[in-house]
């Protein structure tokens, strides 16, 4: 059975010129760029190589990109470095809809004494900026605000944000994980301290993200050991996954425009054509101020693990954020949030898409996703009443 | 990806006994929207009082799906006083069992089941004087109690993987854990012999004499049972005991551990003041 792959929020696969950039790094160039030879000197050229590549796509300077392991690595550094630089200060601000990597570390946090702020959102998922512009205060260390959310692809304005931060002397960290190689990033004209990204999500592998720290911000390195990355990050370098991840961020900037064309028309495709055949349906999340790859899509009265099985059952690959899914007992924090009422928060499909996904794939989804949900709403006792209700008036 | 047996699979993908029966002899409708799951339940039954038809709608995962499924096959042909006695074990073990997680879908088609024979007994559709501890799911006391004696639970997890009790804000966790311990409590194997006072003395008095005096009299000691309160052994001490200053040492290590293991596990030595 082919693979319909359209959970690329959670991770994508490697591209074939990211993977080829890569495999010569494992065997044959196994040189540590640290070494005083040239053996290992030339890989050292090629990660420098890597990193302008990253830099590159996000409007930074190499100097300013912190190689890490994976995203959370970068959020927990970059939080931990403001309270590290700011000890006297003991306030956090974040939202409730962050992903684990900040949410759960503040969690831990405010078990060590520091306040949290967790910004509400709105019924459409966006900040109210008045309520966070009333959130700073002196003694705001830090501000940690995603730049788009993971389940919904709701873009926050962090931009904005970062400014009015930056006006109070405030530091702004902004998780963009899901943004980066969405839509286009731009460091030389914000106000942005700093921003953490990972490579899986952008067709280079797991294990290698990146957190760019702002020239001249001062920052306390998370993991301390050797002089690697200046001495920001000490470890020796993943240079396979920093030299997949420099090819792989060549390929988000070609790409950009596809993200916002293509990729937008399939998803708005997959989007309005579902909301058009299946009935008591709805898109969680702005329709304007949304990641041109994801649609988050409630279908009422069923329950979201049911769902996934029988999508499943076609090889289509999907994420939901019912309590089943989510591994507790309640749905996703991040639709709570936003409001969303029980009957549709537990039968929430999140779609994502990539460049990689085809217009076949979306039509046969399109086509197997009416008779799912007819099928499970044909067992769901809430279901029946709602058909009888509209059936007799 | 949950860890689901192919009995679980087959039971979601193909489920038994989908929809309402009509004119049905007993009817419940359990869970709710918000907690992510409900199962309405009806059944039939044939001019033996067995259950001749049972059906199933439920919102929910693949387990609740399977395990409404399962309900219903292995409730048809019992009469009711067999079907009250299945369990929300017997529903997992039919399906080749749940992951913990999960385990609250048998719990539910246990309740639905209950609920249904009342509902046909025109018994109170609640429980009397049952008190909700999880305000978040809406689960009683009385459901956590059997949860608990049921499956042998022992911990605030365990119960909210079988009746989603907790598994919200997390407020009733104490609470949720003073049921366990009560029920387990209860549930203790009782141990301790019940015997009148007059035969613990007699016991004692025997395993002194035969088990412990000999080897005191050896070192030129004795002892002397002066009373029993309860589980409160009162001795005095004789001879090289008595002016032995171990000598409560070999009271607690010595003839208190015999007279536990012979008479009874709770016994405690007290020695009278000289």
């Amino acid at each position: 059975m082919k693979t319909v792959y359209l959970d690329n929020n959670a991770t994508t696969q490697v591209a074939p010129e990211v993977l080829e950039a890569m495999l010569p790094y494992f065997h044959e160039y196994y040189g540590n760029p640290s070494s005083m030879h040239s053996f290992g000197g030339q890989v050292a050229r090629k990660i420098r190589e890597a990193r302008e590549q990253v830099a590159a796509l996000l409007g930074a300077s190499p100097d300013e990109i912190v190689f890490t392991s994976c995203g959370t690595e970068s959020d927990n550094a970059a939080i931990r470095s403001a309270l590290t630089i700011h000890p006297e200060r003991r306030h956090i601000v974040t939202s409730r809809v962050e992903h684990p990597a900040v949410k759960s570390l503040c969690a831990n946090l405010a078990g060590q004494g520091y306040r949290i702020t967790e910004l509400p959102v709105e019924k459409n998922g966006l900040l109210d900026m008045e309520q966070f512009v009333g959130s700073l205060t002196p003694d705001t260390a830090i501000v940690s605000l995603m730049w788009a959310n993971n389940e919904t692809g709701v873009i926050f304005p962090v931009e904005k944000a970062a400014e009015l931060a930056r006006e109070r002397g405030i530091l702004f960290h902004t998780d963009a994980v899901q943004s980066t190689g969405k839509i286009p990033i731009n460091m030389r004209t914000n106000a942005i301290d700093m921003l953490s990204f990972s490579g899986h999500k952008l067709h280079a592998p797991k294990g290698i993200g990146v957190l760019y720290v702002r020239k001249g911000t001062r920052f306390s390195p998370f993991l301390i050991g050797g002089h690697q990355e200046k001495g920001r990050r000490g470890g020796t370098e993943n240079t396979p996954s920093i030299i997949g991840l420099g090819s792989a961020c060549e390929l988000a900037a070609r790409h950009l425009k596809t993200e916002n064309t293509t990729v937008r028309r399939m998803r708005d495709k997959l989007e309005t054509t579902l909301l058009a055949k299946i009935p008591n349906a709805r898109v969680n999340g702005d329709s304007e101020q949304r990641l041109p790859n994801t649609t988050n899509i409630s279908f009422e009265f069923v329950e979201g693990e049911g769902i996934l099985l029988l999508m499943n059952e076609y090889g289509i690959c999907a994420s939901s954020g019912s309590a089943c899914t989510s591994g507790s007992l309640q749905p996703s924090h991040v639709l709570r949030a936003m409001g969303v009422p029980f009957t549709m928060a537990h039968g929430s499909i999140r779609f994502s898409l990539s460049i990689f996904t085809t217009e076949e794939e979306i039509d046969f989804t399109i086509g197997k996703m009416p008779p799912i949900i007819e099928r499970l709403r044909g067992m769901s006792p809430y279901w029946t009443s709602v058909a009888q209700a509209c059936t007799s008036v | 990806m949950w860890e689901y047996t192919d009995k679980v699979k087959e039971h979601f993908l193909n489920p038994r006994n989908v929809g309402e029966v009509e004119n049905p002899d007993g009817v419940a409708e359990v869970g709710s929207i918000a907690c992510g799951d409900a199962l309405k339940l009806s059944f039939k039954l044939d001019e033996n009082k067995r259950i001749r038809e049972a059906k199933f709608k439920t919102f929910g995962c693949a387990s609740a799906i399977a395990s409404s499924s399962a309900l219903t096959e292995i409730i048809k042909g019992m009469t009711l006083e067999e079907a009250a006695k299945v369990s929300n074990r017997d529903i997992a073990a039919y399906l080749g069992g749940l992951p913990d997680e999960k385990m609250h879908c048998s719990v539910m088609g246990k309740e639905a089941l209950e609920k249904a024979i009342e509902n046909y007994q025109g018994a109170p559709a609640t429980e009397p004087g049952a008190k909700i501890v999880c305000e978040c799911f809406g689960v009683t006391d009385r459901e956590i109690e059997r949860a608990v004696r049921e499956n042998s639970l022992t911990t605030v997890e365990e119960v909210t993987n079988y009746t989603k009790a907790g598994g919200g804000c997390g407020k009733c966790h104490d609470a949720i854990q003073q049921i366990i311990e009560r029920v387990r409590a209860e549930l203790k194997p009782v141990t301790i012999p019940k015997m009148t006072n007059i035969q613990k003395m007699k016991m004692i008095e025997e395993a002194l004499e035969r088990e412990i005096r000999p080897s005191l009299k050896h070192d030129g000691g004795d002892i002397e049972l002066i009373d029993v309160v309860g589980n409160r052994v009162i001795v005095a001490t004789r001879g090289a005991c008595a002016s032995c200053k171990t000598s409560n040492i070999t009271l607690k290590n010595f003839v208190e551990v015999k007279l536990r293991d012979l008479v009874s596990p709770d016994l405690i030595i007290e020695e009278v003041a000289p």
